[in-house]
């Protein structure tokens, strides 16, 4: 294991937790201030990776496909909130997976249907195309760190919106103590309104940042979905704090575990047992770490509300 | 006083011959009938299909309706279940005397290992918390080189009974399926009857009442899960006898989504409803499959038609359609 190699996963796996917080931080603000469960938040990733690509190609600029991308799903997300979501946030939690499942069938197969099931191309921007050299003999993509530099710049955002502005304080209010909150004359569904048409544009954000990395394809918010709720999980519902912590936690976890667990198995355990024992292992690590984290803390690492 | 003897003995009867699982063993058994007779063999594994889903139905019904556990997880021990036999088969084993208690027992010791934690949470935690074990179950199902991967792999041959080839047929794996419903249905009917039942219901309604009385509720829904994931492992062996391949897409999380589906269409306060729930899924699938490849489309509108319009659950919908 060369240092080179290291430093190079290390910060793959602090991208890969920079997507994951991004989706999150919506997931989490929305569990937060309406106990809703929000299944589609992945179709809100797809599509953020969708917008972006079809208006770079037909733009030409990569700059201006991102800008009319990002206000592409901050719409989407305010359509599907007022014909769908908005009716679902006084059901119970049954009804809301399941009608937010209805909207990940109609959506993908939406897309399905006017893009095909092949990948869509996404090139990366030809500005963050080539790669630097981090470490002698250590050559990192640029777009990668890209990724890192915009993620931390939008926690940092966050961080602000939510800790010294107005609205902030009635999101975080909200998240602990909607009744509270609603009982001031607080309007708590324009409050939702706004804090899931804003998570939709972060995780059409991850989703354009994710797109020249892996293949733009319908069910891409699948995978990245289920993960993200473990970073809810881990974190704590409603905790922007918990979802950054638990995001960088997950992201390291499953890009290091992918990366070295074989090999720390084979020192172990021997070099057959490793080779049998190593991806199934280092394919569960993510959850084997969610069920320690919750029996030791059933509400997450800065879970505010008890479940 | 010698006519008034027989009365309460007809009444039971009666109330047996109307008993959901006998009124569903009898309806399947007569679609399969008619199937036969007709000499079609696509109509005899549609039959199994639909029975042995709605068995998966049926058990997630008694988790969400009785028991008020939210598993977004199950597809995860139907599929247990399903390479279950193709695991078995592997090593020559295809009885399925000795398959289908091992499918129950292993999908049964998975939904208890991983209930264990989920049901320590609550609310949206015991949903996200059960979506992300089944999901960790298929990537382990997908990184099992030595039985296909991420593609899977055909059964080596279908489940013998009593060693006999039984289950050749179709027709043959639908008569096994809509016993096992049949039996699935009139055991958990009891079960809910009993005081273990209404232990599980008052847990589900008033959590601290229960406690209060010295009962634990934590022990009785993790055996909920151990019942109902293991008559899901049945389900799944039954399902890769019938597909004959088994891959890890048994345990991608559409399919835990689509039986949750399958049990608040056909509602969630009695049994009987998932089986008119998974009929319904499975007639939808059939119907619109035929027409286009995009029939989840239709699924995904129907899906949201019916929660967006409370309460109009699919046997208010029949009752007043008949009415």
């Amino acid at each position: 294991m060369t240092t080179a190699l290291f430093v190079s996963q290390l910060l793959n796996g602090l991208q890969l937790g920079v997507i994951l917080f991004l989706v999150a931080a919506g997931l989490t603000l929305v569990f937060g201030v309406m106990d809703f469960i929000n299944l589609a938040h992945g179709v809100q990733y797809m599509l953020g990776a969708y917008l972006v690509a079809v208006l770079t190609a037909w733009t030409g600029s990569f700059a201006a496909g991102l800008l009319l991308g990002l206000v592409g799903a901050l719409v989407l997300g305010f359509v599907l909130e007022v014909l769908v979501f908005r009716h679902l946030t006084r059901r119970d939690h049954l009804e809301q997976v399941l009608g937010t499942f209805g909207v990940i069938l109609i959506v993908t197969e939406l897309v399905r249907i006017l893009f095909g099931s092949a990948p869509l191309a996404f090139p990366t921007p030809a500005v963050f195309a080539g790669s630097v050299t981090l470490l002698p003999g250590l050559n990192y993509p640029v777009w990668r760190l890209v990724i890192l530099v915009v993620g931390l710049a939008v926690a940092v955002l966050l961080w602000y919106l939510v800790n010294r502005t107005r609205l902030g304080m009635l999101v975080r209010a909200g998240s602990t103590h909607p009744e509270t909150v609603s009982a001031l004359g607080v309007d708590i569904d324009r409050l939702f309104l706004v804090v899931f048409a804003f998570g939709a544009m972060l995780a059409g954000l991850a989703g354009a940042m994710a797109g020249p990395l892996v293949s733009v394809e319908p069910t891409m918010g699948d995978r990245i979905l289920i993960v993200a709720f473990v970073v809810v999980v881990i974190g704590g519902i409603g905790s922007i704090k918990g979802a950054f912590v638990s995001a960088l936690v997950v992201g390291l976890v499953d890009t290091l575990g992918r990366a070295f667990a074989p090999d720390l198995l084979k020192v172990l355990v021997g070099k057959s047992a490793a080779a049998a024992a190593g991806p199934a292992l280092s394919s569960m690590l993510i959850y084997l770490l969610m069920a320690v984290v919750l029996s030791v803390r059933p509400s997450g690492l800065f879970g505010g509300r008890s479940a | 006083m010698a006519q008034s003897v027989p009365t309460p003995r007809r009444a039971a009867g009666v109330r047996l011959a109307l008993h959901p699982a006998v009124v569903g063993v009898l309806g399947f058994a007569a679609a399969l009938a008619i199937a036969h007779a007709g000499g079609s063999v696509y109509g005899a594994t549609l039959v199994a299909r639909t029975a042995l889903l709605a068995l998966a139905a049926v058990s997630l019904s008694f988790l969400i309706g009785q028991a008020g556990l939210v598993s977004f997880g199950h597809a995860a021990p139907l599929g247990i279940g399903a390479y279950v036999v193709l695991i078995a088969g592997e090593y020559g084993v295809t009885e399925m005397l000795v398959v289908l208690p091992l499918g129950f027992a292993a999908a049964a010791l998975f939904s208890v290992a991983t209930g264990a934690v989920a049901l320590r949470t609550r609310g949206v935690y015991f949903i996200m918390i059960t979506l992300a074990f089944a999901q960790m179950i298929y990537y382990v199902a997908a990184s099992l080189s030595a039985f296909g991967g991420d593609d899977g792999m055909a059964i080596a041959a279908r489940s013998t009974l009593f060693g006999l080839r039984l289950l050749k047929s179709d027709t043959g794996l639908a008569m096994l399926a809509v016993a096992l419903l049949g039996l699935a249905l009139f055991g958990l009917d009891r079960l809910i009857a009993s005081r273990y039942g209404l232990m599980l219901r008052a847990g589900r309604a008033n959590e601290a009442k229960l406690q209060a009385l010295g009962l634990d509720p934590y022990r009785h829904r993790l055996i909920a899960l151990a019942i109902g994931g293991g008559l899901a492992g049945v389900a799944g062996v039954l399902l890769a006898n019938q597909v004959e391949y088994v891959s890890p897409a048994t345990m991608n999380w559409h399919v835990s989504g689509e039986l949750i589906v399958m049990v608040v269409l056909g509602g969630t306060g009695r049994l009987a409803g998932a089986v008119l729930g998974a009929v319904a899924v499975t007639l939808l699938d059939e119907t619109l499959g035929h027409f286009t490849e995009h029939w989840k489309l239709g699924l995904g509108l129907v899906i949201v038609a019916v929660v967006l319009l409370r309460g109009a659950d699919l046997k208010a919908l029949l009752r007043g359609g008949a009415a």
